[in-house]
């Protein structure tokens, strides 16, 4: 079906994109290479063969072009007016008929120009002749330019039309602008066709699928017409003319009796009147639209006269079709978009009479003929007199008469909500309809979590009694432990003391292990201060007093030796006993120091420390004693305290900039 | 709204906490923090790891089978709402709660009973061999028992016991 590849029309290119893209396939599919001294023939054939290759290619392309855009004769008039309507046929089949034109034109000179070739005598005589084949074949499609992009518009504008099948079911909506057609179709199909306050904002037909009686209908929307004679009219309302004489559809004429679209009853019957002749075999309703502003009993005298106009037309519609002529029931409804009121009786009507008119005319056509041998209904034949009506219980029919008068009354969850706020305001109450043993149940709020753990997991209907028989074993136990409940101590506790004692053995233990692991760790990379000479930790005299006599040992006699030991002590004494000896000369007790005695006798004197030997050169003691200090001060004893000094290193700058930025001369700079 | 168990560490994951794994054969595994996420993903076997709750029960640590635990059962058929049933529902939870922290903290204390007089034997004898270290053999003989000599500090020739100050 041709309505239906207009999407599938390949792209018509621009003239020059043509040019270019069949030259430069030319240039790439065909042997490049050829030089003076090849054969004449073998230059002739070369470029024969651009020449052809050239005009194939231009013949295909445009082949394709002028079979892929529909024949306006020979697709489904309906589409055939479109494109009129939209395009202008003549226009079109110009344009078409040119481009025809354009291709004998090439393939003429090709012909011709491959003719000249078979004589040509250089390659530069060739060569020429072909350039200007191709150069004309060029040409000639540039002249066809504006033609080619004129059908890529056309193109264009055609994949987006709206796929209407014209021979399927199919409802048209018309009438007035602003009446409510897009509205309404909106409301039936899932079509989202743009709605707004001003006229004319359906510019071109919308298409919306519905369904009735398992059937799918074709709703089709069209922009409103305005009651102008024929000539005048615009191309937006000749679509909707055409829509309406070439499509077999039921017609639902909108009729907007508030007169809020801007126009009166009187202008839209005018325009019903002007335009009937398009109704012609075709099911007719009018519906009245806004009746939320407007109720159809409440229009004056003169409107209902011409509404009842209206309607005479549309019953003769149905008595053309041959039905019923007391059945006025689908002809003149009422409805309102905006409440949805009377909406789906709408579509209801112009179903069944599309349908009813449908299937009459099958049944009507040669074609049943066929069909009918094919399908037989059984009647079983009556064996009696003996009525036998369908048998429906007495319950069922009471409620079907008892629902029907329920339906209205019922209230309706969705008018619960309206009442109260609307969507987002309340939230409908679930558990309005739990079924519990006692209604004042319905709102309680049940913990799911407790301490950690999961409610439900512990609910049982007989909990009471399982927790009954716990605590009963619970208390059973409790009394078998109360009862032999002996403490197996030994009684071998430790007396508070003994618990001291204990306390300071293990800190020491621990101190012990403390320092083994500092000098572990730091005696390698670290110079230590030798103990004694290190003032921080104080090792004195007083201290190992201390710690003696923690031990419970009697430290005076350790620290009168040490004191005895010391330099200064040793030194003082010294002294002290040569005194005594230049003083107690004569009374010195035998008893008492005899050792002395002797001792003066076996050694030599010691100098005091001032006094001038008469071969070192002083001139007396106080010179000499100076002497002696100032070479004390050259051999000053270092201290040992291990603190650092001026000499000791110091890095200044820690990240030096010359050595931490820059790129290197030779080498990596992943190191630095 | 539910309180899972992790699966690592056997700890309640609260909502809102941890991560659940889904695996191809679509079992739910639970964690309740990343620690134990990525110990599943190392592919450890909470079995032996010593702070689990698996470890624990396995190892004795911890009360495994007890009444207690039966009353706490996933049950995949809700019961129809009942006021009193619910009520009742969770003062049990409280006292059963009470029940099973009793019995686990007295299967804790059967555990831990031979420990003190393991403890005492063991101070005494490390008190007894190394009484050394604080007291000196001599004051030792002269007073023989284990406790911390009394200094005797040389003040105007007195003998004064003063308190022990600290060395250190």
């Amino acid at each position: 079906m041709v309505q239906y590849n207009f999407k599938k029309i390949t792209v018509v290119p621009t003239g020059k994109d043509f040019i270019d893209i069949i030259l430069s396939r030319t240039q790439r599919q065909t042997p490049t290479v050829v030089h003076k001294g090849y054969a004449i023939n073998r230059l002739r054939q070369f470029y024969m063969r651009k020449v052809k290759y050239t005009q194939q290619n231009f013949h295909e392309k445009l082949s394709t072009i002028i079979d892929e855009f529909p024949r306006l004769d020979g697709i489904h008039p309906f589409y055939g007016d479109l494109l009129h309507v939209l395009y202008n046929k003549d226009h079109y089949k110009l344009a078409l008929g040119q481009i025809n034109t354009a291709r004998n034109l090439i393939g003429k000179i090709a012909k011709d120009y491959v003719k000249l070739l078979k004589y040509g005598d250089s390659l530069y005589r060739c060569k020429s002749l072909k350039v200007a084949a191709l150069g004309r074949m060029c040409t000639v499609i540039k002249r066809v330019g504006p033609s080619l992009a004129y059908l890529e518009q056309i193109r264009q504008h055609m994949a987006r039309l709206p796929s209407i099948d014209p021979n399927t079911r199919t409802i048209l909506i018309c009438g007035y602008p602003n009446v409510g057609k897009s509205s309404f179709i909106n409301k039936i199909t899932r079509a989202d066709v743009e709605v707004q306050p001003y006229a004319f904002t359906t510019k071109s037909l919308f298409v919306g699928h519905t369904d009735y009686k398992y059937l799918r209908y074709q709703v089709i929307d069209t922009p409103g017409i305005l009651d102008r004679p024929f000539e005048d009219r615009n191309i937006i309302e000749m679509c909707s003319i055409t829509a309406l004489a070439h499509l077999r559809a039921a017609v639902l004429f909108f009729l907007d009796i508030s007169g809020s679209c801007g126009y009166s009853i009187a202008q839209q019957a005018a325009l019903f009147h002007s335009i009937k002749s398009l109704f012609m075999n075709k099911p007719l309703i009018i519906v009245c639209n806004k009746t939320d502003l407007q109720p159809l009993d409440g229009l004056s005298e003169e409107d209902m006269k011409l509404v009842m106009e209206m309607k005479a037309e549309a019953m003769k519609t149905v008595i053309g079709q041959g039905g019923e002529p007391t059945n006025d029931f689908g002809v003149l409804l009422t409805m309102s978009t905006l409440t949805e009121e009377g909406l789906i009786a709408v579509k209801n009507a112009a179903c069944e009479r599309l349908l009813n008119q449908r299937v009459e005319l099958k049944m009507k056509s040669k074609k049943i003929n066929d069909c009918l041998n094919r399908f037989h209904v059984a009647i079983p034949k009556p064996r009696d007199q003996k009525e036998r009506p369908p048998c429906i219980p007495q319950a069922v029919l009471e409620a079907k008469s008892k629902e029907a008068t329920e339906k209205e009354k019922r209230k309706l969850e969705r008018d619960l909500e309206d009442e109260n706020g609307g969507a987002g305001v309340y939230s409908a109450s679930l558990k309005k309809h739990y079924i519990l043993a006692h209604d004042e149940w319905k709102e309680d709020i049940m913990p799911e979590i407790l301490d950690g753990h999961n409610v439900y997991d512990f609910i049982d209907p007989d909990i009471l009694q399982r927790l009954e028989e716990l605590e009963r074993e619970e208390g059973l136990r409790l009394e078998k432990e109360a009862d032999d409940d002996d403490f197996e101590m030994d009684g071998k506790e430790l007396t508070p003391e003994e618990q001291e004692a204990l306390a300071e053995i293990r800190k020491k233990k621990s101190l012990l292990i403390q320092q083994h692991r500092i000098k572990k760790s730091t005696a390698e990379s670290r110079p230590t201060v030798p103990r004694k000479f290190d003032k921080d930790k104080k090792f004195t005299s007083e201290r190992m007093g201390r710690q003696l006599s923690a031990l419970g040992l009697d430290p005076t006699m350790a620290v009168n030796r040490v004191h005895s030991r010391s330099v200064s002590k040793r030194g003082r004494k010294r002294e002290r006993s040569l005194a005594r000896e230049g003083e107690n000369s004569g009374d010195v007790m035998d008893v008492d120091q005899p050792s002395k005695k002797l001792r003066l006798r076996s050694r030599s004197t010691s100098r005091p420390p001032g006094e001038v030997v008469p071969g070192e050169g002083f001139r007396d003691s106080a010179q000499k004693v100076k002497a002696l200090k100032l070479s004390r001060t050259s051999v000053k004893m270092r201290n040992k305290d291990a603190r650092r000094g001026e000499a000791d290193r110091v890095i200044p700058t820690l990240k030096p900039k010359h050595l931490f930025s820059g790129k290197r001369g030779i080498g990596k700079t992943s190191r630095r | 709204m539910r309180l899972e168990k992790c699966w690592f560490c056997s700890s309640t994951v609260y909502p809102g906490h941890g991560m659940q794994f889904v695996r191809n054969d679509a079992k739910i595994f639970r964690f309740c923090r990343s620690k134990c996420h990525k110990n599943f993903k190392m592919k450890r076997n909470p079995r032996k790891v010593k702070w689990t709750k698996a470890y624990r029960r396995l190892h004795g640590k911890d009360m495994t089978q007890d009444s207690t635990f039966e009353f706490e059962r996933k049950r995949n058929r809700p019961e129809r709402y009942d006021r009193s049933l619910a009520e009742n529902t969770l003062k049990a939870i409280k006292k059963i709660d009470k029940v099973r922290v009793d019995r686990e903290a007295r299967h804790h204390a059967l555990r831990m009973k031979g420990k003190k007089g393991k403890e005492q034997k063991e101070a005494t004898k490390e008190l007894e061999q190394s009484i050394h270290m604080v007291k000196a053999p001599a004051a030792l003989q002269q007073e023989p028992s284990f406790n911390l000599p009394k200094i005797k500090v040389k003040v105007s020739q007195q003998q004064v016991e003063e308190n022990r100050a600290m060395e250190e």
